[in-house]
């Protein structure tokens, strides 16, 4: 696309045919309007972004935008996603999905997303919640939080997860908050940037289910992480990624410098090759004599 | 003639029979090897036989051997009863083995002081394998030649001279020592002609590559995992993307995201694997996405018999899966039908959008096989993609809404658009859906989707092969069966021909859809015998299940251990008689 192009990209046109079914208040809208900026903002065509999300009320998101669209499985959109990048390196892959999908059932995804580094960006609605099944403990349930499935409070320790993938080897690792969408836009769009895995946990209130995590509860505890201190040096970083209860840092925690390599960077079958997956299976000739002279290479 | 090579493991039993194989097949000799182990990787008694004759004599293994080589006292005690007339082992002399009560049995015995040997000649016992085939080739009359040339692929210049001078030395001692003995030769045959030696597991994914498959992923399970380490193998420069991923869920799941994108994917497991892969299937066959998954089978349930054979997993995967979908069940019989079951795979995979199922197991995906240079033609590989949005007609914009991923059509296939194009933009949902692809949970929107969907199945009777008849075309007995067993009941149908059993065999491929002409084929046998290896007779209970034909007459087996040819002859003889 020529800049000219790119400049006529506004936000209008990821509009999508569907009106959300998302309570009155949820922060999914946030998220939503946060994703569309993000893309607009970088000039990025609704074709040339796949959206993958997982299952829960706002893994529906795809449904209610105009992009290339997958709602795969619960805790899964992260492979679904890699599998898409690797075959079409061309793609923006975004992934959105909960803290269900994404702390819990998809939990080893996780880890082994933010170490293998592809170029995707990861945008966890966390509500420490779950919703869409009307109320249970999550993973990021604090300790003694009282829902349907742990009536006494919940017993386990919470997950912090911006801890988690930082020491998985993530390159990018952010917080931001579904009620300050702006800012949400800002970190997504430089996830996007970020060449690699970029995770973004997004404090996303959900007005039905949980009363305790509320707006006014993230926006007492939130406060905006000082990035001109320098985002890359691991040590503080550290510091950063954990911190959570009476304080917890919002922005960009976070940045390898130098990025590290992502994983199509590194695998030769994709920087080897004249063609990705997809034009090469587009473009496939079984004819091709290379295959008769590979045959009897190898096997005789 | 048939050797078989037996050890702990550790020892080399397989790369020594490997080894062996490759150098017969150079030599223009028909080779069939295939390999019996344990879940261990050192300890516990190995085996690998060679079968060895002309191209044509090597359809699978046979229950008789004629040359032992014996690396371990248990290998005699275990195999003896298994040597044909006239048949000797050859054993290191420091073994404790009892060469008289080799002798007794009517058996040739040949110690020889092969670690003695691989002392003096090369400087190590380490050599004593090598050695031991040195002997192999001595006492038949094999020429070293072409086995010299493996050794020196398989091993650096200076390890490779060592071990030439062990097998020369081997061999030599072993013609002086018992050079007359032993009637059975092995001559080299140059007329043969270039040759390919590969298991079906290379020629299934050999068959993928041809295809135009360009992603796997996998999670290593045996006896699947040689599938994903042969495209890793690949050049580069073909752009097979390969990921061994952190477990089969993510294995699946990459594979249809992949395909989503518009590559053609496949992943490889076995029933364990699969068993986890089962959700995100039926996420493809929702979504219509196509991928291809082989289900390399052994013993289950459970961990089950990780490196043995068996046939349990076909009820499995025609049923796998929550909610009732499309899919295609396929499987190869042979080495040689892999490759075209491989690239018929990704044809029907991608023409009827929806997962096709592969269905090989331990003894298919592991037996290497001799076949001329010239099999596995590509000329023959057809490149069908089925109903595909070309890149500039469809819509002129993305948001008029006028490109419906799920456009209802009379053969149930609605065409396929990939991420990139600027007029089909479209998402896909594991929910129900409407014809644009958006959630919908309305009646009127699930009745027409899901009948468009299993529609797909009757237009892909076009496309089914009906099971096919082998030996006679009317036989007394007729055998019926899927998979790995086809080799063993092709090898009896052969046997049955020189001892005037009427017998044939009829072999299914294509399980699902169940073909057409399976009925009019079952209903023209005189009496039918079930051969599988399984403990319930799976493709028995399909057939019913499709024709109300019931197969009385079975042979099952789930021992893990495959049939031989002649058990099948020793069954349909007896049965004759009786």
């Amino acid at each position: 696309m020529t800049t000219e192009t790119r400049e006529r990209i506004d936000i209008s046109m990821f509009e999508g045919h569907v009106k959300p079914t998302w309570c009155p208040g949820c922060g999914d809208f946030g998220v939503l309007n946060a994703v569309k900026g993000a893309l607009a903002e970088l000039g990025i065509a609704p074709h040339e972004v796949l959206i993958v999300t997982g299952i829960g009320c706002g893994s529906k998101l795809p449904d209610y935008m105009l992009a290339y669209g997958m709602l795969t499985l619960h805790g899964r959109p992260l492979p679904f996603a890699t599998g898409a990048k690797l075959a079409n390196p061309d793609l923006h892959v975004i992934v959105v999905d909960g803290d269900g999908d994404a702390y819990g059932i998809g939990g080893n995804h996780l880890i082994h997303t933010a170490r293998r580094n592809p170029d995707i960006t990861h945008v966890v609605e966390n509500n420490q919640v779950y919703g869409l099944t009307k109320g249970q403990y999550s993973p990021t349930s604090e300790h003694g939080y009282v829902s349907k499935t742990s009536p006494r409070g919940s017993i386990e320790q919470a997950i912090t997860p911006t801890a988690l993938t930082f020491a998985s080897g993530a390159g990018y690792v952010a917080r931001g908050f579904a009620g300050a969408p702006k800012d949400l836009a800002s970190l997504i769009a430089r996830g996007i940037e970020h060449p690699g895995y970029a995770h973004i946990d997004v404090l996303q209130p959900c007005t039905t289910f949980n009363k305790i995590n509320t707006y006014d509860w993230y926006r007492e505890r939130g406060y905006e992480s000082d990035e001109a201190a320098g985002v890359s040096d691991r040590t503080a970083a550290w510091d950063r990624v954990q911190q959570w209860g009476d304080q917890i840092p919002l922005g960009l925690l976070y940045e390898a410098d130098p990025p590290n390599p992502t994983y199509e960077q590194q695998m030769a079958a994709l920087q080897e090759a004249e063609m990705n997956p997809v034009a090469g299976t587009a473009e496939h000739d079984p004819q091709d004599p290379r295959y008769d002279a590979l045959k009897r290479r190898l096997f005789s | 003639m048939s050797i078989l090579i037996g050890g702990d493991a550790g020892q080399g039993v397989e790369s020594s029979g490997g080894g062996f194989a490759l150098a017969l097949a150079r030599a223009g000799l028909g080779v069939f090897a295939t390999q019996d182990y344990r879940s261990q990787i050192r300890g516990g008694h190995n085996f690998y036989t060679l079968r060895i004759g002309s191209e044509h004599d090597v359809r699978s293994q046979e229950r008789q051997h004629h040359l032992m080589l014996a690396f371990t006292p248990e290998t005699v005690e275990m195999h003896i009863d298994a040597l044909a007339e006239g048949g000797g082992v050859i054993y290191d002399e420091r073994l404790k083995i009892d060469a008289d009560a080799i002798r007794a049995r009517g058996f040739h015995a040949f110690p020889l002081p092969l670690g003695g040997i691989a002392q003096e000649a090369g400087g190590s016992r380490v050599m004593i394998n090598t050695a031991a085939l040195g002997a192999a080739a001595g006492i038949t009359g094999f020429p070293t030649t072409t086995m010299e040339e493996v050794t020196r692929e398989n091993f650096g210049a200076e390890i490779a001279e060592k071990n030439l001078v062990v097998m020369r030395a081997a061999a030599e001692m072993t013609r002086e020592r018992h050079g007359e003995e032993f009637r059975h030769r092995l001559a080299a045959v140059p007329e043969t002609g270039q040759q390919l030696l590969l298991a079906g597991n290379q020629a299934f994914a050999y068959g993928a590559l041809v295809a135009g498959c360009r992603f796997i992923s996998a999670y290593p399970m045996t006896p699947a995992t040689t599938i994903l380490e042969w495209m890793t193998a690949v050049d580069p420069s073909f752009g097979v993307v390969t990921k061994h991923t952190e477990d089969e869920i993510a294995a699946i799941a990459m594979a249809v995201g992949a395909s989503f994108a518009g590559t053609r994917a496949m992943t490889a497991t076995s029933g364990g694997g699969l068993a986890l892969m089962v959700e995100a299937i039926g996420f493809a066959a929702m979504t219509e996405v196509p991928v291809v998954i082989v289900d390399a089978q052994r013993g289950g349930p459970s961990t089950g018999l990780p490196t043995r054979s068996e046939q349990p997993d076909l009820q499995f995967v025609l049923n796998l899966g929550h909610g009732e979908f499309p899919r295609i069940v396929l499987a190869p019989g042979s080495i040689g039908q892999c490759f075209e079951v491989a690239w018929r795979a990704f044809n029907l995979a991608e023409q009827y959008q929806c997962p096709v199922m592969v269905l090989t197991d331990s003894y298919l995906a592991s037996a290497l096989r001799t076949y001329p240079a010239d099999y596995f033609d590509t000329a023959e590989v057809v490149f069908n993609r089925g109903k595909i949005v070309a890149g500039d007609v469809a819509t002129p914009s993305g948001n008029d809404g006028l490109y419906q991923r799920y456009e209802i059509t009379g053969d149930g296939i609605s065409p396929r658009a990939f991420p990139g194009n600027p007029h089909t933009i479209h998402s896909v949902t594991s929910d129900e859906h409407t014809e644009a692809g958006h959630i919908s949970e309305d009646a009127d929107d699930r009745v027409p989707m899901m009948d468009k969907r299993m529609r797909k199945l009757v237009t892909a009777q076009a496309d089914i092969q009906p099971p096919r008849v082998f030996g006679p075309d009317v036989a007394d007995i007729t055998l019926v069966c899927w998979g790995s067993t086809y080799m063993i009941c092709r090898e009896a149908v052969e046997l049955a021909t020189g001892r005037g059993i009427s017998l044939n065999l009829l072999q299914f491929t294509d399980l699902w859809p169940f073909p057409d002409g399976a009925e009019a084929a079952l209903n023209a046998a005189s009496r039918l015998v079930l051969v599988e290896q399984n403990f319930t007779g799976q493709l028995g209970q399909l057939i019913r299940q499709e024709t109300g034909i019931e197969i009385t007459e079975r042979m099952l087996k789930y021992d893990g251990r495959v049939f031989n040819p002649e058990d099948i002859i020793d069954h349909v003889a007896g049965a004759t008689v009786a």
